[in-house]
């Protein structure tokens, strides 16, 4: 049982991209490359399925740990998975591929470079869920930003290199501070390493100021409200798939580090500023949900949605309640797949129309019966509706917030509502309503690939959304140990006060 | 006369000198043939080092020539970046019609003079190598002499140069008035006691010294400098005048003047912070690749001189590692510039990299990986080099030097991506010759593998500099 089975998931994806760059295609079209790409991705998928499969879901200890020495004396290359990393892990192996499949509506030039930026990204977003040492876990997080700056750059639309650079700079801009705390971090205590760090705590003093620097990097990243203007600019201009990406991958490395870096590592800190979470959180939802109301680009109002979702998973998390925690780690899946899918239905329909703007279509339940299907499931399950894991998300955070703090938790239901409005108005306005548009008609429904990977996503969001038990069961001894140990050092600091 | 077996190297590399010189005068067109026998004579001298460096500290000639661990490792990049220098810049020089026998012949002689300097425990030994290593380089940056800005470059460095080091000269004797020794332990024993004498000494040299690495504000030359030498001279600038420089710095501000580290600390905090952010905000703007490179040097030098301001080991250790993964990653990316070549025409500006990912995928991918490591993003070298910077200034509490320095990244990190930008989503221009010469292949290869694999074990050079203790 020493096969680094995490390592090599890690790795996988780099050694198929090294596979891609070092052999040449027979057709100018990279067919091959495409196959091998997939071939790469969905073994891993099958591996980290295999990983979910050998996983012991009773247990709260970090599993198939690795450690290594690797900068000698400082920092040991440590990676282990738990509980709620592993299904990040499955949501990152299983868009993956389907990306790969939809690159061939999307990505008209340099089809080799683009896969292997994609699974260099997949190896760097694998990295970041699995890894149990701060400085491993800062190297992953930063290193997504080469790759994805290139997505959004060279395959990207119109104002492409804007939106490339104000996405790096944010990011890199929030992530320095961290990387000044993680340093600090390993003067305080002596060590990086996550599991020794749960178990020697830090002190007081220094929680606030740390927690604050690893705040500004996860909330650029999340985003939450007053730092996610780059969100919408990088969705709208990135390709299609690198809109998948960055929406069901990307935003969750935040969601993931503030449950397991800035609750587990700064309990007390996490107290304090739990205000400050709500208040961001709900301007979030309810500001960005208004502003989704009112955009005209698809793409644009899926990214405002994004945020609106994303600021429900914060208020969740700070809820510092299971149904909370355990209702985000589920928002957050659910979001990985709805907003994935709801990208791939807008990519399909602007590689047959070339436009985003809304108001340019309409009618399409006629024209593409199929289509009008799938999307409505993925747009119930972005609204929340019952049966789908929308609904289970957002319940069980409502339900968290609830025991918290009614206030909080009516205004955030409001957001709901606003959530049902301005998704049934897209859908509306899209797929039904008259034919305005004589170019439409000409729009054929959806090809094979497409039916794959867009049921591919209609089928976990359903299933889920009816039975959540297999990802509960997963989740749930790791956010009860998560908030036990919150709880043990809050009563801890509180006892020595007195 | 036992002494004379552990300078072997310097003597070695001067005999060689002039040897060459005498072919050169006697043998007509033997230019070429003595850039190569130069090129051997430096693998040469790099063995006799590494031969030496197994020893310990060792004190020569009325203990005013030091060999230990800093001197041997600093010797050991220095010769081996100068290796690089050489074969990179080896079809350069033929093509703009430079190939002549001075050119070698002065490289040589000022890495003599940086070794000397390295190697120093004296202040006159020390000021005979600084001179020696300057005078070849005022030659050097003038060397293409029919060319306006070269001259410009050479007589601008020359007049600036000369007056640093008159200050420096100043500093010298003042300290050499006030501490009544220009041996560095003997300085160090002398000068216990506060006295205003030293103070100024010590920041007269510091003066001399930051022009020589071209920190803030005594970098006006290196834009200038950089832009109009010979882009072979100009890598040469780049790397090994900062590693000797560096080498001296740590040397007087942990030998001489230990003691007074809490005169010498702010003065080095500021020329740091100075540095890092002027490089970076000033970079913005260029458009002359070299020109913006020397901005980036200049950055550069704030990080490594951070590392110096936190009177630690650790510091120490960060700079010189710092310096090490700094070179190669100049020696690529100064590699990439040499690849820019059409109808013998070297191209060196921003524009001239417009598209380029498109003929020429993996110069491009080189460019990139050479400049996401030098903006410091993981998990490349250059991200390692500045936490190791970071490691050590945190340890010290000195939270505002790295968070200015941190946010300094982010500016920088400005300007390296719109060159990523140029090269990536622009519209591709004109096709660049692909044939080279392996000299420059081998180092680019070699330099991008290592800038790239470094996170592998990244270890290695941690473990030989740990040996390097100054305090």
């Amino acid at each position: 049982m020493n096969f680094p089975i995490l390592s090599s998931l890690i790795l996988l994806p780099t050694i198929g991209a090294l596979f891609i760059l070092f052999t040449k295609s027979s057709s100018g079209k990279y067919q091959s490359s495409k196959y091998v790409a997939l071939f790469i991705s969905l073994a891993n998928f099958l591996l980290s399925l295999y990983l979910w499969y050998v996983f012991d879901k009773n247990s709260i200890d970090f599993q198939f740990i690795e450690n290594r020495e690797w900068l000698s004396g400082f920092i040991n290359y440590k990676v282990g998975i738990d509980g709620i990393s592993i299904l990040f892990v499955i949501l990152t192996t299983f868009i993956t591929p389907i990306c790969i499949i939809s690159v061939n509506a999307t990505i008209k030039k340099r089809l080799k470079d683009f896969l292997i930026a994609i699974l260099i990204m997949e190896t760097f977003m694998i990295g970041v869920f699995c890894s149990l040492d701060l400085v491993v876990f800062y190297l992953f997080f930063e290193a997504g930003l080469i790759p994805m700056f290139l997505i959004i750059g060279i395959w990207g639309g119109e104002r492409r290199v804007y939106s490339a650079f104000k996405f790096f700079l944010y990011t890199l801009l929030g992530s320095v501070l961290m990387l000044v705390a993680i340093i600090s971090i390993y003067w305080i205590t002596g060590t990086t390493d996550v599991e020794k760090l749960y178990e020697l705590g830090i002190k007081a003093e220094y929680q606030n100021l740390l927690w604050l620097a690893f705040f500004s990097s996860f909330a650029v990243k999340t985003p939450m409200w007053p730092v996610h203007t780059w969100l919408p600019d990088a969705h709208v201009e990135a390709p299609t798939v690198g809109s998948v990406l960055l929406a069901a991958i990307l935003l969750k490395m935040a969601g993931y580090g503030f449950i397991r870096f800035s609750i587990g590592l700064f309990p007390l800190a996490s107290e304090n500023f739990t205000m400050l979470v709500y208040i961001l959180s709900l301007i979030a939802i309810i500001y960005t949900s208004l502003v989704a109301l009112m955009q005209e680009d698809m793409k644009k109002l899926i990214a405002y949605s994004s945020v609106a979702h994303m600021g429900f998973v914060t208020l969740g998390i700070f809820t510092m309640t299971q149904q909370g925690i355990e209702g985000s780690i589920f928002q957050m899946i659910s979001h990985g797949l709805v907003s994935a899918a709801l990208f791939l239905s807008v990519g399909v329909v602007y590689e047959r129309h070339h436009t985003r703007l809304i108001n340019k279509y309409g009618g399409l339940v006629s024209i593409m019966p199929r289509y009008a299907i799938v999307f409505m499931v993925f747009t119930l399950g972005a609204l929340g509706l019952p049966g789908t894991t929308g609904f289970i998300g957002e319940f069980l955070i409502l339900m968290g917030a609830f025991e918290k703090n009614i206030l909080v938790a009516m205004i955030a239901s409001l957001g709901v509502i606003l959530g049902a409005a301005y998704m049934l108005w897209l859908f509306k306005r899209v797929v039904f309503g008259e034919i305005n548009n004589q170019g439409l008609k000409s729009m054929k429904d959806l090809k094979t690939f497409e039916i794959i990977t867009l049921s591919a996503l209609v089928i976990p969001i359903l299933f889920f959304g009816f039975y959540p038990e297999p990802l509960m069961n997963s989740i749930e001894a790791s956010v009860e140990n998560t908030l036990n140990m919150y709880n043990f050092d809050l009563i801890n600091s509180l006892a020595s006060k007195d | 006369m036992e002494n004379f077996q552990y300078i072997l190297p310097e003597i070695f590399i001067s005999v060689s000198i002039m040897l060459f010189l005498l072919v050169g005068v006697f043998k007509k067109n033997s230019a070429s043939l003595i850039y190569n026998l130069s090129n051997i004579s430096l693998v040469i001298l790099l063995a006799l080092i590494i031969n030496l460096s197994s020893l310990d500290t060792i004190y020569l000639f009325n203990n005013s020539y030091l060999i230990d661990n800093l001197s041997n490792y600093m010797k050991i990049i220095l010769v081996g970046s100068g290796i690089f220098v050489m074969l990179t810049g080896s079809k350069y020089i033929q093509v703009i019609n430079l190939n002549k026998i001075e050119y070698p012949i002065l490289i040589l002689s000022s890495i003599l003079g940086m070794m000397i300097m390295i190697s120093s425990n004296d202040l006159i030994v020390f000021y005979m190598g600084l001179e020696l290593q300057s005078l070849a380089l005022y030659v050097l940056s003038s060397f293409n002499r029919d060319n306006l800005l070269s001259t410009e470059s050479g007589l601008k460095y020359f007049v600036l140069s000369a007056l640093s080091s008159g200050l420096l000269l100043y500093g010298c004797s003042l300290t050499y008035g006030f501490s009544e020794s220009t041996n560095f332990d003997q300085i160090l024993i002398n000068s216990t006691e506060f006295n205003y004498g030293t103070t100024f000494g010590i920041v007269f040299i510091l003066v001399g010294l930051a022009f020589k690495i071209s920190a803030v504000p005594f970098h006006m030359w290196a834009p200038d400098v950089y832009q109009g030498s010979p882009t072979s001279v100009t890598l040469f600038f780049a790397i090994l005048p900062k590693i000797a420089a560096l080498s001296v710095f740590i040397k007087f501000l942990y030998t001489p003047f230990a003691n007074m580290n809490d005169q010498w600390q702010t003065i080095i905090v500021f020329i740091s912070i100075a540095s890092m952010i002027f490089g970076a905000v000033a970079a913005i703007g260029q458009k002359n690749l070299k020109r913006l490179i020397a901005y980036s040097s200049i950055s550069h030098m704030g990080y490594a001189l951070a590392g110096l301001a936190t009177v630690s080991n650790q510091g120490i250790q960060s700079s010189i590692t710092y310096i090490s993964i700094y070179l190669v990653m100049n020696l690529a990316f100064f590699s990439c510039l040499f690849m820019l070549k059409r109808n013998d025409k070297y191209y060196e500006n921003i524009e001239d990299l417009s598209g380029l990912s498109k003929k020429h995928p993996i110069l491009s991918f080189s460019l990139l990986i050479v400049l996401f490591s030098l903006a410091g993003i993981p998990p490349l070298a250059g991200f390692f080099a500045k936490f190791y910077i970071f490691l050590a200034v945190i340890e010290q509490s000195m939270y505002f030097l790295a968070i200015v320095g941190l946010l300094a990244t982010v500016v920088a990190a400005f300007y390296y991506l719109r060159i990523i930008k140029i090269i990536y989503f622009d519209p591709e221009k004109e096709e660049y010759e692909t044939s080279h010469n392996l000299g420059l292949k081998i180092t680019l290869a070699i330099s991008t593998i290592f800038i790239l694999a470094y996170f592998i074990y990244p270890s290695g050079i941690t473990e030989i500099v740990s040996k390097i203790t100054m305090i």
